[in-house]
């Protein structure tokens, strides 16, 4: 409160502390001074990194002379000094080891950033886009990555999509309207059980059989062939919100965030104890539900479609695509068919979370964000908009819990710890709370780590740092979840928006809102 | 519109208490009715398990003392918390097994051991957890509430991770040190020695603190902290020193609680602190967040809700569900009575 008083007296200038001592002395510093040291610090960093892996002291020489020279002032020494870089880097790829991808990414990475400003709100997403739709084709054919390794398959890359849609609906919740969920894994197991529930043996004691493929119609059990059961399973997830919602949402900002943990911790008791309520097997306990039903479109539409649309994922593919000039051979997997219908189902979400950020509904979100006391006197009706986005954000959960759970064909109780709920709010944070564009970029990074890149460091940091006959032992893959809580504390220290902050979420943070409860006798009492 | 939306929300609060309040009371109605069937049915098992209850209760009441501290003057939930409870009972087992031999079939001598170590303990966890709030919290003093919030669950898994690097992801054991003597045994029900010990170290703990924050000078500065910075700070009182203090304070009570747990239930596991610490601000919450005396009582009541369902025959769910019955309390006391059995009308509820 103290800090409040004296923030409102002077915004910028307040030198206390040693943070704001160290940027103030750093400000004073003429342009040119700061811009040298910058430079030599980067020189120095990446000669060190040099010593230790080759790729990697090139790669910061790179992305920091790509950056510092984007800084420079006159276009034709700008776009002249980038076309030096590409023509240098073409003359290393050709004469000495760097990796043709390398040089095609860059360059590629280059044509985005020369998109001019006006058409780069649709150009770098289509770029983006047409980039990861491909991703099959060129996934082997990618360069090492330094400390990262290989590039993340195609398996891993589904993975990541899925935790992007959820990372996604859960930025519609805690970005858009501002509500804390500690307990989204509740919605991704609603999902994913829902998924299982309808598309496997679970209960065999019926029999229905409704345009699933590849099944023995006389099998007993519920097989619901996936699209219908997509829907329905978003649509549940969002009524299973609702459930949540309208008892808790009443309650303010952390009373909130408790309740949802709360719910996201009995969820998965419940799952696992599920194996005998009142003697009926609803989850079949701590062995999960396994297999599901293979997803496809059926033998009509791909005779319709010429084969275009596969009828049965996991038997679909056996055609070859041959590029001659890039040496692509790539024989289409059914792992390659699951990552395009994650594509599409995260274009989906992408879609209904663009459209309902300035909608009605997403700017009384945005209200409720900022000031909840004054969007009500404003009239917005509390309860009712909390809700929409508790459902909104429910109901991409569970469309991504039920699509993971038909691709592992598996639900297990133990997938759906706590730890998954903070992981998908990590993502939200470090990508910036409220922009999609960084939350999927956060999503995608961290979901890389989490499946394959964290044990991939490990590997590297073991082999390649040794100190005088001292050499690591450690697999970073069992501290994931420290890992996670170092880049929570570090991005909420340093930089609260995230890395791609979204501008208005950018200024609240800084700036702080009025956040106080809505009848707070103490404080209205000294304020008056 | 604007006539519409702001309407409700006064008749809302004075209509809630006929009909939820009644579901509420109904639900408590169903629980003693449970419980009066236990302990006509099987009496002895039942004083038993009541007994097991209050010792896990004065586990959790230091515990849940440390999330009330800290919501009091932050309106901040520490969870944390729940971890520096944990590394409170490696460090306790570290102190006692590595620096003062402790070991199985001592006598007396126990009692100084324990002692000494119940005082590095809470210092070191009092030490921790101020450090936390120093790093972690106080940087975020003027940022939205939910800021420090989300850095706390930051903190919670680094703080488990350091756990689990530093004593490996097995439960780590400690000597077995309490004895099992009986203090007395009346008709079958009998208390032994090592559950008596732990009301013993928790009483004079509880006082201790009691002590502290009603009469000395410092609880009276956390006090008004408490009720408002700004005029604190007015007055002369070093607010961020304040602060600090009630995390050291909280801490080494979590510490208390740590040494209780190692040596009482005798395994520690570095996963072990985030789950308890729920279960401990779930008691917090019962009593009503802010509030000492109130910690306390939803403490016992949350170690007796868990002995009854883990003890008891009688349509008892079992331990499978403990954690289920304990979350559904916080989420049914949140949603009837959000001040808590003995706290004030909050407008968190509103």
């Amino acid at each position: 409160m103290s800090q409040q008083l004296t923030a409102t007296s002077s915004p910028r200038g307040e030198q206390v502390g040693f943070r704001n001592q160290a940027r103030a002395w750093w400000r004073s510093l003429p342009a040119v001074e700061r811009a040298g040291i910058a430079i030599g610090i980067e020189v120095a960093f990446a000669i060190a990194l040099f010593f230790i892996d080759h790729a990697l002291g090139y790669g910061v020489l790179i992305v920091s002379t790509v950056y510092w020279v984007r800084r420079l002032p006159s276009f034709p020494l700008r776009t002249g000094a980038q076309v030096g870089l590409i023509v240098l880097l073409a003359i290393l790829a050709a004469a000495w080891t760097t990796p043709w991808s390398l040089v095609i990414l860059l360059g590629v990475g280059a044509a985005i950033t020369w998109i001019p400003g006006r058409h780069k709100s649709w150009g770098v997403p289509v770029a983006a886009l047409v980039l990861a739709v491909l991703y099959p084709f060129y996934a082997d054919k990618m360069f090492t990555m330094p400390v990262f390794g290989v590039w993340p398959d195609v398996g891993t890359g589904v993975y990541m999509l899925v935790f992007i849609m959820m990372a996604v609906g859960l930025n519609i919740v805690v970005g858009y309207a501002g509500l804390l969920d500690l307990g989204y894994v509740a919605f991704y197991a609603t999902g994913a059980y829902t998924a299982a529930w309808f598309m496997s043996l679970q209960f065999s004691h019926t029999k229905w059989h409704l345009g699933a493929i590849g099944i023995d119609p006389s099998l007993p059990g519920i097989h619901v062939s996936m699209w219908p059961i997509l829907l329905l399973a978003g649509c549940v997830t969002a009524l299973f919100g609702i459930i949540i919602g309208l008892p808790t949402l009443r309650l303010r900002g952390d009373y909130l965030a408790i309740v949802t943990l709360g719910f996201g911790e009995i969820l998965p008791q419940v799952a696992r104890n599920g194996d005998s309520l009142g003697g009926f097997n609803l989850t079949n306990g701590p062995n999960g539900i396994t297999p599901l039903d293979a997803p496809g479109f059926g033998h009509t539409l791909s005779r319709i479609t010429g084969g275009f649309l596969p009828a049965n994922y996991l038997s679909c593919c056996s055609r070859t695509i041959n590029v001659g000039f890039l040496h692509i051979h790539h024989q289409i997997a059914s792992y390659d068919v699951f990552f395009w219908t994650a594509i599409v189902l995260l274009l989906f979400t992408v879609f209904c979370s663009l459209r309902l950020q300035y909608s009605r509904l997403g700017r009384a979100w945005i209200a409720i964000r900022e000031d909840e006391t004054a969007a009500a006197a404003m009239g917005i009706p509390l309860m009712r908009t909390k809700t929409w986005a508790y459902a909104s954000g429910a109901f991409f959960g569970g469309i991504a819990g039920a699509y993971y759970a038909v691709f592992k064909s598996a639900t297990f109780p133990g997938d759906f710890f706590f730890n998954i709920s903070v992981f998908i709010l990590c993502m939200v944070i470090l990508g910036g709370m409220g922009n999609i564009w960084g939350v999927i970029v956060g999503a995608a990074f961290l979901a890389y780590l989490n499946q394959e890149g964290l044990a991939n460091t490990g590997a590297w940091l073991n082999s390649n740092i040794h100190v005088a006959g001292w050499r690591p032992n450690f697999d970073p893959s069992l501290y994931a979840s420290g890992i996670y809580g170092v880049i929570i504390l570090v991005v909420m220290l340093f930089r609260p928006e995230g890395l791609i902050p979204s501008r208005r979420r950018a200024a609240e943070l800084h700036e702080g809102v009025h956040d106080e409860p809505l009848y707070d006798a103490t404080s209205a009492g000294a304020e008056a | 519109m604007a006539a519409d939306a702001s309407a409700p929300a006064l008749p809302v609060r004075l209509r809630r208490p006929s009909l939820i309040s009644s579901i509420g009371l109904f639900l408590v109605a169903l629980l003693l009715i449970w419980l009066g069937v236990n302990l006509v049915k099987t009496p002895g098992d039942f004083f038993q398990v009541l007994l097991i209850g209050i010792t896990t209760g004065c586990v959790y009441a230091l515990v849940a003392l440390g999330y009330t501290l800290v919501y009091g003057i932050l309106e901040l939930i520490n969870f944390a918390h729940g971890d520096v409870f944990m590394l409170g009972g490696m460090l306790t087992i570290t102190y006692a097994t590595g620096f003062f031999n402790l070991h199985q079939g001592q006598g007396w001598v126990i009692v100084p051991i324990v002692f000494a170590t119940l005082l590095l303990s809470m210092l070191t966890c009092g030490l921790i957890n101020a450090t936390i709030e120093f790093v972690a919290y106080r940087p975020l003093r003027s940022a939205p509430r939910l800021a420090p919030l989300i850095t706390a669950i930051g903190v919670s898994f680094i703080i488990e991770d350091i756990g689990l690097a530093w004593k490996g992801p097995n439960y780590v054991s400690s000597p077995d040190v309490f004895p099992h003597t009986k203090v007395f045994s009346i008709g079958g029900v009998t208390y032994e020695w090592n559950k008596m010990i732990v009301v013993l170290i928790t009483v004079p703990v509880l006082l201790g603190l009691l002590y502290l924050v009603q009469r000395t000078r410092q609880g009276k500065a956390m006090r008004a902290t408490a009720q408002d910075k700004d005029a604190s700070a007015m007055m002369g009182i070093n607010v961020n020193r304040t602060i600090s203090f009630t995390f050291l304070i909280a801490g080494s009570l979590a510490g208390a609680a740590g040494l209780l747990y190692a040596l009482y239930v005798t395994t520690v596991r570095f996963d072990q602190g985030f789950q308890l610490g729920l279960i401990a601000f779930t008691a917090a919450v019962l009593g009503g967040i802010g509030n000492l005396p109130g910690a306390v009582l939803g403490a016992i009541l949350i170690g007796l809700i868990q002995a009854f369902n883990e003890g008891l025959n009688w349509h008892a769910p079992g331990s499978d569900w403990t954690e289920s019955i304990v979350f559904s309390i916080l989420i049914l006391i949140l949603v009837f009575r959000p001040e808590g059995l003995l706290g004030e009308q909050t407008p968190e509820g509103g």
